[in-house]
């Protein structure tokens, strides 16, 4: 398994050199780049497995990391970062499960290349909480029983936050619209609405 | 705290993001990856295959073939047909012909796509037809009768036949297959395992690890979701990487991507069914005899009792004097299907519930006039089903009636129509449809249960059942029936993993009988500690040692005396600690077998079922005749859980198995091309229901005084029933696309009723009224 690595290494000219050709292909989606780097269809992707350095924060810690070109965001935070809160349901971006934070917006960490999130802030489901003290979100969620199994859950709550936040969670419809992202094989859907209107009834800081 | 909305023991575990599911333990040290090179035929000769691009990659470790398997080569469960690493044939597309080991995910899969195989492709049998035409089934065709089909259809007032098509479905739990299989270097295997059968997952991994069961352990933690799709399906998973884990000497995990678990994994059987019925001009149905043909894929799985359990709910709530039913596995070149959230039980209603539409459009009656006229009830023969089953307690019309008033059925109706005369491009649909659906395994063997609890001289307890938790809520609901039962806090208790070494020989969390047969051996288990308790407790009290005690609120009561606060009591833990200084066992074992049981495969007739559980839902729904979309406008359910051991999870299974079984019949569909590749194999062309498809007005109501004697406190089973309660949904739909005709005799609708499809049930209506007139 790879480690984190929490030791200041200065990025080399190397490294740097690295990041810069990387940007082009950083509008490649992940997918796109896996299948080019699997099938050796350019050397320079070759160059893409090398680990290049990556600083930013998580749930407020700052990480100085030594990534992949090719993880996911999602993969970062439950491989290497052991947050495994973050849930992966379909890594496609179609499912909402590995929703989370960056910079206060919502985002499937499945469809963004950790390497994309330089000097960024994520929040993800463990960095929601105020301690031992919930979210409002997560205690709406518990006293409206919004799950069942629990996987699609982190995904769920990082999305309502947001929802609450963007001003598009004032009626039931306006709820189940902007939620559609997020998918509950369990079916705990009318729980989760119910979950999101009190929160958002409520006014309170979201 | 029973009978009480208590919610999820892993509540908080599941907000915060800190619930451990298999995969997300700590990695021990040198755990490695497994990846499938899967093959890209459905039926194909396996030619040479070729590593050595593989073996050049960073990080790839070994590959793990079918030479590689110390013991037998088979995962089978009912018939041991089902190899796990093929040697020279490929029975589905997309079976892992080998499994490379890498030390990380990345290094597994960039290897195993290095690996060549040569196949030579071979003809491939892709449907039931073709099944039917190559005369190819799995086993013998299977049959039960009453009476004598053939001479009351000719006697018949009408006589009608038709077949119908039901699709399969992907369980798309989130939570794909998982296997963490870690050796402790002296010949003994810990499996982490998503498997709703840790059981039979033992049995599977000693089988091909050619090892007694007691060197292996397998820990279900919990699971992000079930469905049935992880009843048997979990034990090729696991028994890949206890392969893996053997010749490395290394933990080994195994985490299938989407499209993998999509394309690997067995489904809801399809199935055909093909009727003749007979009715009398009242709508009385006289005689039906139907064939059912399910799709079990390339092996036998557990096509058996599913293709049993459809055949015995053919009938649903409906009493046919004279019925015969037929079955056959058809044995096609695809996954091999499984357990799925009703196990056959919808298809079979599918197919009787298509039947009385029929009948009541070819009498131009209202489709609930006909449902209810045709209803078990009163006692003897006109009460009893076709395998010979009285139905105690019959709950059918007393649940009609109330949901037909709370749902203000006949009123909406003549809305409805009013509505649908003056719209022309909408119309509306409303529908009232019921379950009776049977609680039991078919196979009698898997009707008992084990607990173990364990209390520590703190009074702190550790509570441990065979049931695996998969988002029932049976442990929530076995927290409440131990706390009830030792009248102590639910605070007190650790919920412990499911693992096979602390009950050993379990059943499958399935058949929605979970908290059923748990629930009662958790009771066992506490009465036993009780019963050693007691005397303890009379003792500090200074009371005859059989003196009558109640165990309630953490304290031991005298309940002679009579004022509560006057009482004489004693705490738990002093009792407890008492128990231990005096040396007497705080750790007992509890057990359970379902009385009165009993099935002849011979006859096709017996009790198979404990009891029944009943539920009906009316559905209405607007069907766009340009797009063939329709929107959900109401949902309103009465359904039967006995008294709820916990209304909220019941719920919650209520709504969930509703939308589940809505995903089935109107918009899942699963589509293979003609080489027998599954195209929907990702969340963007697979469409399950989302937040959007949910009814805003969705009504349900448990029933009230319904406790059900000789169950766990009254309660009832919940995991499946309501699934078929969805089945109101497809014949909404279907009023709705009739009020495009004019009182069309027929409304054929496909399974699921997709827009296309339901476009198509329009066209041919409207078609033949301009024949008519
Ligand atoms: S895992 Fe990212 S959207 Fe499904
Ligand atoms: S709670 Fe199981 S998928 Fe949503």
């Amino acid at each position: 398994m790879s480690e984190v690595d929490q030791n200041q290494a200065g990025d080399t000219r190397r490294d740097f050199l690295k990041k810069t050709s990387l940007a082009a292909a950083l509008s490649l989606t992940p997918i796109t780049i896996l299948k080019a780097a699997d099938q050796k269809v350019d050397e320079r992707f070759a160059e893409l497995f090398e680990k290049i350095p990556l600083n930013l924060k998580v749930n407020n810690k700052p990480y100085n990391l030594k990534v992949e070109p090719r993880v996911t965001l999602l993969d970062l935070l439950r491989e290497q970062l052991h947050l495994t809160g973050t849930k992966k349901g379909c890594d496609h971006g179609q499912c909402g499960a590995c929703t989370v934070h960056v910079d206060g917006e919502r985002i499937n960490s499945c469809l963004s290349l950790a390497v994309m999130n330089e000097g960024k802030s994520i929040t993800t489901i463990e960095g929601l909480a105020n301690g031992n003290e919930l979210h409002p979100m997560q205690a709406a969620f518990i006293k409206h029983d919004g799950f069942q199994c629990g996987y699609c859950t982190p995904g769920q709550i990082m999305s309502a936050v947001a929802c609450v936040r963007e001003g598009h969670a004032n009626s039931r419809d306006e709820i189940r619209e902007y939620m559609s992202g997020n998918i509950c094989r369990c079916g705990a859907y009318p729980n989760i609405v119910d979950a999101i209107q009190e929160v958002k009834e409520k006014g309170g800081k979201v | 705290m029973i009978h009480q909305s208590k919610s999820h023991e892993s509540a908080i575990g599941h907000v915060t993001g800190k619930a451990v599911y298999t995969d997300e333990q700590r990695p021990p040290v040198g755990m490695l990856s497994l990846y499938p090179v899967m093959a890209p035929h459905a039926h194909a000769r396996i030619k040479t295959i070729d590593l050595s691009g593989a073996e050049e990659i960073d990080g790839y470790v070994t590959v793990i073939t079918a030479s590689d398997i110390p013991g037998i080569n088979n995962t089978g469960v009912i018939l041991a047909d089902e190899i796990l690493l093929p040697t020279e044939e490929i029975s589905y597309w997309g079976q892992a012909v080998l499994w490379v080991v890498g030390e990380t995910d990345i290094a597994a899969q960039r290897a195993a796509e290095q690996v060549k195989v040569e196949y030579e492709p071979l003809t491939a049998i892709l449907s039931i037809a073709d099944a039917i035409a190559a005369d190819r089934f799995h086993g013998q065709p299977t049959q039960i009768s009453r009476g004598a089909v053939e001479t009351a259809l000719a006697q018949s007032d009408h006589r009608l036949t038709g077949a119908l098509e039901i699709q399969g479905q992907d369980h798309f739990y989130l939570e794909t297959h998982t296997s963490w299989v870690i050796p402790d270097g002296e010949g003994h295997f810990q499996v982490y395992s998503s498997t709703q059968h840790p059981t039979e997952t033992q049995a599977i991994v000693a089988r091909v690890l050619g090892i007694a069961k007691n060197q292996v352990v397998v820990t279900c933690l919990r699971m992000g979701g079930g469905f049935g799709g992880k009843e048997t399906q979990a034990n090729p998973f696991a028994a890949v990487a206890a392969i893996a884990a053997y010749k490395t000497g290394q933990p080994v995990r195994v985490k299938l991507k989407r499209e993998q678990d999509m394309i690997l994994t067995g489904k809801r059987h399809a199935f055909l069914g093909q009727y003749e019925v007979g009715f009398t001009v009242e709508g009385q149905i006289t005689a039906l005899a139907v064939k059912l043909y399910a799709d079990g894929g390339w092996s036998l799985d557990l096509s058996p009792p599913v293709l049993l359990r459809a055949m015995v709910h053919v009938d649903n709530a409906y009493y046919i004097p004279h019925l015969t039913v037929q079955g056959w596995i058809a044995k096609t070149h695809k996954v091999s299907n499984t357990a799925f959230r009703g196990f056959g039980g919808p298809q079979g209603m599918v197919v009787i519930e298509e039947v009385i539409d029929r009948v009541a459009r070819a009498l131009q009656l209202p489709p609930e006039e006909v449902r209810e006229r045709n209803f078990y009830r009163g006692s003897g023969e006109r009460n009893t089903t076709h395998y010979g089953q009285e139905i105690v307690d019959n709950r059918l019309d007393r649940i009609w009636q109330e949901l037909l008033d709370r749902s203000n059925f006949s009123q909406r109706r003549s809305e409805i129509a009013q509505f649908n005369h003056t719209n022309v491009d909408k119309k509306r649909g409303l529908a009232i449809t019921p379950v009776k659906f049977g609680i039991s395994f078919n196979k009698v063997q898997y009707n008992q249960a084990g607990a173990f609890v364990l209390i520590y001289t703190d009074g702190s307890i550790q509570l441990n059942h065979g049931g695996t938790e998969m988002g029932q809520g049976l442990h929530t609901k076995m927290l409440q029936v131990a706390a009830k039962s030792l009248g102590v806090s639910l605070q007190r208790f650790r919920m412990m993993p499911t693992s096979t070494d602390k009950v050993p020989n379990t059943s499958a969390t399935a058949a929605s009988s979970g908290s059923d047969l748990n629930g009662q051996a958790v009771k066992d288990a506490c009465e036993a500690l009780k019963a050693r308790l007691k005397p303890i407790a009379a003792r500090l009290l200074e009371l005859p040692e059989d003196t009558t005690l109640e165990f309630a609120e953490d304290w031991i009561y005298y309940t002679e005396d009579n004022a509560r606060d006057n009482k004489r009591k004693i705490t738990f833990e002093a009792v407890v600690q008492k128990a231990y200084d005096d040396r007497i066992s705080l750790s007992a074992t509890g057990y359970y077998r379902t009385p009165t049981i009993f099935w002849n495969p011979e006859t096709g007739k017996g009790n198979p079922f404990y009891y029944f559980a009943y539920g009906a839902a009316v559905s209405e729904v607007e069907v766009d005749g340009l797009t063939g979309m329709f929107k959900l406008r109401q949902v309103d359910i009465v359904h039967d859980v006995g008294e709820s051991l916990n209304p909220l999870i019941d719920r919650g299974q209520i709504e969930g198995g509703f939308v589940q079984g809505m995903g089935w019949l109107t918009m899942e569909e699963l589509v293979w091309d003609d080489r027998g590749s599954l195209k929907t194999h990702a969340p963007s062309t697979y469409k399950i229901p989302t937040i959007r498809e949910v009814p805003e007005n969705f009504n349900v109501h448990l029933l009230q005084r319904a406790a059900q004697e000789g169950v766990i406190y009254g309660s009832k089973a919940v995991g499946e029933p309501p699934l078929m309660l969805a089945i109101s949904v497809r014949e909404a739909i279907r009023e709705a696309i009739a009020a495009f005709g004019h009182h069309p005799a027929r409304v054929a609708l496909a399974s699921p009723a997709t827009p296309e499809k339901i476009l198509t049930a329009i066209e041919q209506i409207t078609a033949e009224v301009e024949i008519v007139s």
